[in-house]
């Protein structure tokens, strides 16, 4: 990409892909995808997240080009993409199988992409060495696909989709097939070298934690909507809606009714009797269903008045599992006996017995009232 | 693990027996139901494919028609250096078993010597009939007495012929088969151009199969490759289409080929209803027939490999090889044929070889023109009973298969066959 043309994208303000309106369906009959209108800014690291079957990975298809929109338009650098074949999108993408050539080596695989875009033979040379570099595979070059263990392979696969400096790179969750602690080690070298090449990467995953690792933005798909687009705090701290709250981190959910209605602040009377206080998010008046949604572990255990707690209730402690660094506590409250605290180690609290009440608490501020879904 | 008292001593299991016995004493039952699962199958093979192949060979090496009717005169031959006449006494022991050996014992030695030149087997009728008087005759005058039954006994070239055939062990009818014989000289050269006909044949066997083979692997490549990309429903429907042909018998779908193309056939009378040509069309006992039968049976040789091959590859290939900027060809060419090449080459190297080898297809939808060596060995060990020129025909092709099968290896290496 020259420079010129950096300027020109900054200067019209242009986002570098937009989804205009953009709908698909395979059948005819049901909307995998539903009006989608997305902005993607040239740079970014944008995670699209969602469970299967929630049009995230049709998305990411029609952007590559394999499926086609049923209706509406993508544009990439304000150029329409519905005549543009695959190969001459300037697209490069990972798959969730890496799809690595296997009858061709290391050095091979890589020299394709460059082949095709022509990139002269004298050149191809450093560009697959700084490519493998990147990735800290250099001295494989020589190896075929299926003498490289699957993190090796992953690692190839983006080395191959980055080699020939395309416009944005695609990543269909390409770190499924790896074991957990690879795939945290994946995630950071991941944020890294996007950090170091400065393209746009666009990433489905529907592992949350994955997606709060790596993204400046995730978008959140359920249903063929995006459900909330926003930075991954932002998202966790302040979800929008009753799904989002439930689809990423862990989650409290208490269903009451809107008794009173303010701009900041609202009592929502649960079934048990209890009222609560709440910040009102997508809620807007009186007597309306609500979804109480509140993290674990914004929720204070033992609390007491000068705690900055605005309500404090007693509990009675049901369960506590061990989890190394935290225990999880299961209480009984407001009727219900799945509501979750975590307790740090080391805060206390470790020896709370099944059957001991507990007095917890929490800012009204942290309790959001979402909608009744 | 087990611990060793010392580093030069014997691993032992914890019973104490070095833990080499035990292992062979637990692979020995294995060892023993592997052979007697295969022995059935070795040994159908060695007695319907080995011995058969070996005794053909030994066919093409013998030359026992004159040894047996004619004995001492072969032992007398073989002396002889082949310059000239052979000498009287020699003449004389041929005279003396013309005329003491039965019909029946000299027919085929009379047909032997029928083969180096025609007309010899009456010429030495005629003289058997005269033989009593001849082998009375003082050794001086015997040649004379044989030319006054023919003059052709003048000739040296009949008396060289009966040397020619006179050892037990000959290359005579390998030769003959590479349209090949000696002369007096023992020099080898090429037989005279009426008799030559099995070089071409050769050339036109392997022009066939060559033909046959890349025809097959142009209609069945696409078929193939939609094949293993169909969804499963319809392509299981398709893949029994291919298969349907294994089972009818080769010599139905070879006659029905007669029936559809033959001069009031199915195709010309259709051609010449919609009126593409004016007057039937020789379709059939031409190369064009042999090629349509022979292609259309040997298809499936060629789909199912390759099919089986297609099938493994990996479907994302393509549209990695898409977002990496490949057209559609260069993808193919370059991502997916590579991997099918296992599977190509099965499917060549099959269809080849069963090509080299065909038989009925082309005797029936073939003209005289498209025989091939196949054709030629029946005739040979059937139609004119020459049992040494028809098992050198058949060493001939298997030779020719072997070297094709090496060609092939060393181009394509047939260790990439792997059919999954």
């Amino acid at each position: 990409m020259t420079d010129s043309m950096h300027s020109r994208d900054q200067g019209s303000n242009e986002p570098q892909v937009r989804f205009e309106n953009v709908q698909k369906t395979y059948d005819g009959e049901v909307l995998v995808v539903k009006d989608l209108n997305l902005a993607i800014e040239k740079g970014e690291f944008l995670t699209l997240l969602g469970p299967s079957g929630s049009g995230k990975t049709t998305t990411l298809m029609m952007l590559a080009g394999f499926e086609s929109t049923t209706h509406g338009d993508i544009v990439l650098n304000g150029r329409s993409l519905r005549l543009v074949p695959p190969h001459k999108r300037d697209i490069g993408m990972v798959f969730q199988n890496y799809a690595l050539f296997p009858h061709m080596t290391v050095n091979e695989n890589l020299e394709f992409p460059l082949q095709c875009h022509k990139v002269e033979k004298s050149a191809r040379e450093t560009k697959i060495a700084e490519a493998l570099a990147m990735v800290e595979l250099t001295g494989f070059e020589r190896r075929r696909p299926a003498q490289l263990s699957g993190g090796q392979q992953q690692r190839v696969a983006l080395a191959r989709a980055l080699v020939f400096e395309p416009q944005i790179v695609l990543m269909d969750e390409p770190l499924g097939a790896l074991d957990k602690k690879l795939r945290e080690q994946m995630q950071i070298e991941m944020k890294h070298i996007h950090q170091n090449v400065g393209l746009t990467f666009v990433y489905v995953t529907h592992d949350q934690s994955e997606a709060l690792t790596m993204s400046d933005r995730i978008a959140v798909f359920d249903d063929g909507i995006i459900q909330q687009l926003d930075a991954p705090e932002e998202l966790y701290e302040r979800p929008k809606n009753a799904f989002v709250a439930q689809f990423i981190g862990e989650n409290n959910r208490l269903r009451g009714t809107i008794k009173e209605f303010a701009e900041d602040v609202c009592l929502v009377e649960l079934p048990s009797g209890h009222a609560i206080r709440a910040l009102p998010v997508n809620v807007s008046g009186v007597g309306q269903q609500t979804t109480l949604s509140l993290r674990p572990e914004v929720v204070v255990v033992g609390a007491v008045e000068s705690d900055g707690c605005d309500d404090i209730f007693t509990a009675v402690v049901q369960e506590q599992i061990y989890m190394g660094d935290h225990a999880r506590v299961r209480l009984e409250v407001f009727g219900d006996d799945d509501f979750v605290v975590k307790v740090p180690r080391g805060s206390g609290h470790g020896g709370l017995e099944p059957g001991q009440e507990i007095r917890i608490g929490w800012r009204s501020g942290d309790c959001r009232a979402l909608d009744a879904a | 693990m087990v611990a060793t008292t010392g580093s030069h001593d014997v691993m032992r299991t914890a019973d104490g027996v070095p833990l080499k016995i035990k292992l062979r004493r637990a692979e020995r039952m294995r060892k023993v139901w592997a052979i007697a699962l295969v022995a059935p199958l070795f040994l159908f093979l060695v007695v319907g494919f080995i011995l058969p192949i070996i005794s053909l060979l030994a066919l093409s090496v013998e030359d026992p028609d004159l040894t047996s009717g004619f004995p001492r005169t072969a032992e007398v031959f073989q002396e002889w250096d082949g310059e000239g006449f052979p000498s009287p006494e020699a003449m004389a022991t041929f005279a003396e078993e013309l005329s003491v050996a039965e019909r029946g014992q000299f027919g085929r030695a009379a047909k032997r010597l029928n083969y180096d030149i025609s007309g010899f087997k009456s010429m030495v009728k005629k003289t058997a009939r005269q033989s009593e008087q001849l082998a009375l005759l003082p050794l001086d005058q015997i040649h004379d007495g044989f030319i006054k039954i023919d003059k052709d006994w003048g000739d040296p070239a009949y008396w060289y012929a009966i040397k020619n055939a006179s050892s037990y062990y000959t290359d005579y009818y390998l030769l003959w088969s590479l349209d090949l014989q000696r002369d007096q000289e023992r020099e080898i050269v090429g037989v005279s151009p009426d008799r030559a006909i099995y070089v071409d044949v050769l050339l036109r066997t392997i022009e066939i199969s060559f033909a046959v083979t890349l025809l097959c692997f142009l209609l069945g490549l696409p078929i193939a490759y939609l094949l293993a990309t169909l969804p499963t429903r319809i392509s299981n429907l398709l893949l029994i289409l291919v298969l349907l042909p294994f089972w009818t018998s080769l010599l139905v779908r070879t006659t029905s080929w007669l029936v559809l193309l033959q001069n009031e056939g199915l195709i010309n009378d259709l051609a010449l209803w919609l009126g593409l040509w004016n007057e039937p069309q020789e379709l059939i006992r031409n190369r064009f027939g042999v090629y349509v039968a022979m292609v259309h049976i040997l298809l499936p040789f060629m789909v199912l490999p390759m099919y089986s091959v297609m099938k493994t590859i990996n479907p994302w290939h393509m549209r990695a090889a898409a977002s990496l900027g490949a057209p559609g060809w260069k993808a193919f060419l370059k991502v997916y044929f590579p991997q099918c090449m296992p599977g190509v080459a099965a499917g060549t190297l099959l269809v080849f070889i069963l090509s080299l080898g065909y038989y009925i297809t082309p005797a029936l939808v073939g003209g005289p023109g498209d025989q091939m060596v196949s054709y030629w060995i029946v005739q040979n060990m059937g139609q004119t009973a020459n049992w040494g020129l028809g098992a050198a025909l058949s060493c001939v092709l298997l030779l020719l298969t072997l070297v094709m099968f090496f060609i092939y290896n060393r181009f394509v290496g047939v260790d990439r066959l792997k059919v999954n």
